[in-house]
């Protein structure tokens, strides 16, 4: 079995094309669900009233932002490491979903200070080191996109990405690390101390962004590989080059 | 006993080899050379330093209770700003008249040479702005402490800035949007240093022990030495393909 059959543009463009649908599908219908255990189903926070449920799309997109900038690393990682086209260009897909993700994360982060904390922002630790991934992620678009040549603009970045990581780990442990007005991780692989619908519309909703961030990277993929291979004989062949 | 001079085949073997520290050696004594030449570029990086400096008691005003609580952050500030400014200056010139590439076409590992240019410029730019900070933390009213922290922390601390700030200028050379597109890749990059590097300061400056900061701060470092060398030369090398 030919294991990089798809490993091209020209065939991945197709997949991409098929897949995407079923992606978006499955985030709408967990999203659906995952909202109304949010808002419906889970009770009333003992200390925060109503205003808590914004985590339903807050630690979600925190996840994701983080997740998104790793898988988008470890395709960089391929891309120095094989020089394969296909590999750049899935990252230069992610990178907008997941600059997307960091913003709301932030966005809605503060409106949940605000009420909680009395602030919409504070510069601790959390906050700051999720902002620093967002000039990240502005930074791996802006220097894939600075150069004439798109291969040595994906080359720059993907170095770029795998110096940037090392931001990570800081976001991850900076609860444990500093005193943050930021809460500690309630979730762990040992258990969690929510009440179990918060947690599984947490967890549900955590499942669609992932879907959704799939599904909108497969599209965006589609469009990088028509706008670098447009010369190439499959694109022109396609229905909808007429 | 072996004296200290090679033998005629161990001279001819690391001159068709190339090795690490020919290829640092040669790059920094090089660079050094250049800057003591045309010394334009390390005066202005501490010229900029000391103009930053002055600009901030003139624009929040010269209390001096204000001003020695944020002179450690304002002179990390202007010390960032500064190392920040002196980056383009390490390959740009090398880039554009064709130097880089042949250096990149010599038997030297990459690693060698870029480390030595990234050291060359340290000792030009950060080593500089590190043996000033005292004079500027007098203007700002620090306690001598504080003014030995600092100056520690920047010593520590600019290093780890050259270097990824080297990064940063290799991967952006020949880039659209020159200067901006660099501020964007290095700054992020540099706010732990300021983070822990100003903290060192201040902790110092409120009484607390600056060892923790200080400690980040040369962990940082020996990360930085480790991996970033490599990532130069890797960026250079992406650059001139």
């Amino acid at each position: 079995m030919n294991w990089f059959y798809f490993a091209s543009p020209a065939t991945f463009y197709g997949l991409a094309g098929r897949l995407a649908p079923w992606f978006f599908i499955l985030a709408a219908v967990l999203a659906a669900w995952g909202l109304y255990l949010g808002l419906g189903v889970a009770p009333t926070d003992a200390q925060q009233g109503e205003v808590y449920r914004v985590i339903f799309i807050h630690v979600p997109t925190a996840w994701m932002s983080m997740f998104l900038y790793f898988v988008m690393a470890c395709y960089c990682g391929l891309t120095l490491v094989f020089n394969t086209r296909l590999s750049a260009m899935m990252a230069r897909a992610i990178a907008p979903t997941g600059a997307m993700f960091t913003f709301i994360a932030l966005w809605t982060g503060s409106f949940w200070g605000r009420p909680t904390w009395g602030t919409y922002w504070v510069w601790d630790a959390r906050l700051t080191s999720e902002l620093v991934l967002l000039f990240l992620y502005f930074g791996y678009i802006a220097l894939a996109n600075a150069f004439e040549d798109p291969r040595r603009g994906d080359r720059a970045a993907a170095l770029l990405a795998l110096i940037g990581v090392v931001n990570l780990p800081i976001i991850y442990f900076s609860v444990q690390w500093w005193n943050t007005l930021h809460q500690g991780s309630s979730v762990s692989f040992k258990g969690t101390s929510m009440h179990v619908t918060m947690l599984t519309g947490m967890l549900v909703m955590s499942f669609s962004a992932w879907m959704y961030a799939i599904g909108a990277t497969l599209v965006r993929v589609r469009a990088v590989i028509l706008e670098r291979e447009r010369r190439a004989q499959w694109v022109r062949n396609l229905p909808e080059a007429a | 006993m072996r004296t200290g001079r090679l033998s005629a085949a161990t001279a001819r073997r690391e001159r068709a080899e190339g090795s690490f520290s020919g290829g640092f050696s040669w790059a920094m004594a090089r660079d050094l050379r250049l800057a003591w030449r045309h010394p334009d570029e390390a005066v202005l990086t501490v010229a900029f330093f000391a103009l930053v400096a002055s600009l901030f008691p003139l624009g929040i005003g010269a209390e001096p209770q204000l001003l020695t609580r944020i002179g450690p952050g304002v002179i990390w500030v202007g010390a960032l700003l500064a190392a920040f400014l002196a980056l383009p200056g390490i390959f740009a010139a090398d880039y554009l008249d064709g130097s880089l590439e042949q250096m990149t076409l010599s038997p030297h590992p990459a690693l060698g040479w870029a480390a030595g240019k990234i050291a060359a410029h340290w000792i030009v730019s950060g080593l500089p702005l590190t043996l000033l900070s005292p004079l500027i933390g007098l203007q700002y009213g620090l306690a001598p402490d504080t003014l030995a922290v600092q100056a520690l922390s920047l010593l520590v601390g600019t290093p780890v800035l050259s270097l990824l700030g080297g990064a940063c200028a290799a991967l952006a050379l020949g880039a659209r949007g020159g200067g901006m597109l660099l501020a964007l890749l290095a700054l992020p990059l540099f706010v732990p240093v300021l983070i822990f590097g100003a903290g060192a300061a201040e902790a110092q400056a409120t009484g607390l022990s600056p060892t923790p900061h200080l400690s980040l701060l040369a962990a940082a470092l020996i990360a930085a030495l480790v991996g970033l060398p490599w990532a130069v030369g890797a960026a250079v090398r992406i650059a001139v393909d």
